[in-house]
């Protein structure tokens, strides 16, 4: 549907600033009818990478696909006639202010030229679709973040197209009417069976909608594939840290102060176990506590899912007083190992 | 005051309504594409055109830099080709319509220039010639701004309007200096600024409850 076949990106130098390598050696390839993820931090390359699709940009080497056409090559009333066929919506929504909501998504079927009887059945049709019906005659000033998004949304469909890409459409709602939105635009991928192409430095994002997902980072694609295969096994540093985010790493601030790197006598070692796949932690600690004959304690724990894996980390308490004294630790981790757990010792507590 | 004195104060002031309401008219038609242009001509923008750009730029605030009384009397020749005289309301036009419109070119071009980058965007992503996007995102979006330029340049062609007395204009200033001045008739110079502010007024409000009708950015109701 879209494929960037090596593509870079270079900004010239201009007026002192040095030039910027903003995308290099891109080569990847988005499945018709998928939902894909592009996650970065800010100055990865998302912005300049989504723009190419539309031709809002144009690659310095390399080509642009979408749906057949060379979306690179195309200039002038070419390019914009194929713009028809991709959507758009923004972070800041970009609605004008001096339209209302239903003149709003109007907009780009007057840009097309559609008969004015048309646009109204469009219009209506739409506002239905987002369920802003009843805003119609409103002003942007007058509509909430959610209701601002789901016009944007309703605009970037009147042309119906076979693409929709979001640039960061959720970062300025809150998380309630973020998860609106995102329910939104998967029974829109659904329905319509529009292509969606989302970037986004939000983790809950991806998690949320995205099935495939590209990971970037300067300007660079470290890792890409299905949701739950790369946060299953990240492989990445820059993965590692949005997966951390996602499934929160830290440890409890009252357990993290207290934990010493030195064994403390009749105290437990810490040790933290990551759990991935489905089902992976489900009865961890019962096995481990009956195979090894140990008092395991549940220190802290987080389990999400990603993709429909469970993805997260369990922190476990080994006490050291008993019988058997600091060999405890040591055949705990070995045990973990064999049973293909990835686990590391943090520090001991008393 | 004699009725011969209040029909003088009438009459300058149909003669100054119909010079500014005329050179306002035709400042407009020429500057609004001008600073549309302006605005949109830098490099990477709309029509890029930066040599263009700069070099309009230039004219325009040579045009503006150059005080009006002088304007008045430099451009005489001009005034006769156009205006076919050099004197009176309809020969004043010219050089008040060459006097707006730079100044409302660069008002239209602030105006513009206010309207939100993303919008330029997001109506080129749906594929909007630059046309288009000036006739139906940037004019638009800009229409409180422009409506609030435009009475400013009106409310200073009401002042300039005075200056072409000084060529034989006719209008309110001329009544003032003639009467009020030259004659020593102090009422009749007070009359004359009474009814002026009068007319500022009357603009500015009218320009002020104009732009707010159009003002959707503020909550209404």
């Amino acid at each position: 549907m879209v494929r960037f076949d090596c593509i870079s990106k270079t900004y010239p130098a201009y007026r002192g600033k040095p030039g910027v390598n903003a995308l290099r050696d891109i080569d990847f390839a988005i499945a018709r009818g998928s939902i894909t993820g592009v996650i970065g931090r800010s100055g990865a390359g998302k912005s300049s990478l989504v723009r190419l699709i539309n031709g809002l940009e144009k690659p310095t080497t390399g080509r642009v696909v979408v749906d057949g056409r060379d979306i690179s090559a195309f200039a002038g009333r070419e390019l914009r006639l194929a713009q028809r066929s991709i959507g758009m919506i923004f972070q800041h929504f970009n609605l004008l202010s001096s339209r209302t909501a239903a003149d709003n998504v109007a907009l780009p079927l007057e840009i097309a030229g559609w008969a004015k009887a048309d646009i109204r059945a469009r219009v209506a049709e739409l506002l239905d679709l987002v369920g802003i019906a009843d805003k119609h005659d409103r002003y942007p000033s007058e509509l909430s973040g959610g209701q601002k998004q789901r016009v944007g949304i309703a605009r970037a469909l009147a042309t119906r197209p076979s693409v929709l890409l979001s640039d960061e459409a959720t970062s300025a709602l809150d998380p309630q009417t973020t998860r609106a939105i995102l329910d939104l635009l998967a029974n829109i991928n659904r329905e319509l069976g529009v292509t969606i192409v989302l970037i986004t430095h939000e983790m809950s994002v991806v998690r949320q909608l995205a099935k495939e997902v590209v990971v970037l980072d300067a300007g660079h694609v470290v890792e890409s594939g299905h949701v739950a295969d790369i946060f299953t096994h990240p492989k990445h540093p820059i993965t590692q840290s949005f997966l951390a985010e996602a499934i929160g790493d830290s440890l409890p601030v009252s357990l993290a102060s207290r934990i010493v790197p030195e064994p403390v006598a009749g105290g437990q070692a810490v040790i933290r176990v990551q759990v991935r796949g489905a089902g992976a932690g489900d009865t961890l600690v019962a096995r481990m506590a009956r195979e090894l004959g140990l008092d395991v304690s549940l220190l802290a724990a987080r389990i999400d899912e990603i993709g429909g894996r469970h993805v997260g980390s369990l922190v476990l308490g080994i006490p050291l007083g008993i019988p058997g004294g600091e060999g405890a630790a040591s055949r705990t981790l070995t045990w973990l190992s064999q049973h293909q757990f990835s686990a590391e010792r943090l520090g001991h507590v008393a | 005051m004699s009725p011969e004195l209040v029909n003088l104060i009438i009459q300058a002031t149909g003669e100054s309504l119909f010079m500014v309401g005329v050179a306002a008219l035709l400042g407009t038609v020429f500057g609004l594409p001008i600073g549309v242009f302006l605005a949109t001509s830098r490099k990477g923008e709309l029509f890029a055109a930066p040599v263009v750009n700069a070099a309009l730029g230039i004219v325009v605030n040579a045009t503006r830099s150059t005080p009006f009384i002088i304007l008045v009397v430099a451009i005489i020749p001009f005034t006769r080709l156009v205006a076919g005289t050099s004197i009176g309301s309809t020969a004043a036009i010219v050089p008040l319509t060459i006097a707006s419109t730079p100044f409302i070119a660069r008002l239209v071009e602030g105006a513009i220039r206010e309207v939100d980058g993303g919008l330029i965007e997001t109506a080129s992503s749906f594929g909007a010639s630059p046309i288009q996007i000036v006739f139906k995102v940037l004019i638009p979006e800009a229409l409180p701004g422009l409506l609030l330029a435009l009475t400013l340049a009106v409310v200073s062609l009401l002042g300039y309007s005075a200056m072409v007395g000084a060529v034989g204009g006719g209008g309110l200033g001329d009544l003032g200096i003639r009467y009020g001045y030259q004659r020593f008739m102090p009422e009749m110079m007070l009359a004359v600024v009474v009814v002026l502010i009068a007319l500022v007024q009357l603009v500015q409000s009218a320009g002020d409850y104009l732009a707010r009708r159009v003002n959707r950015r503020l909550r209404h109701r």
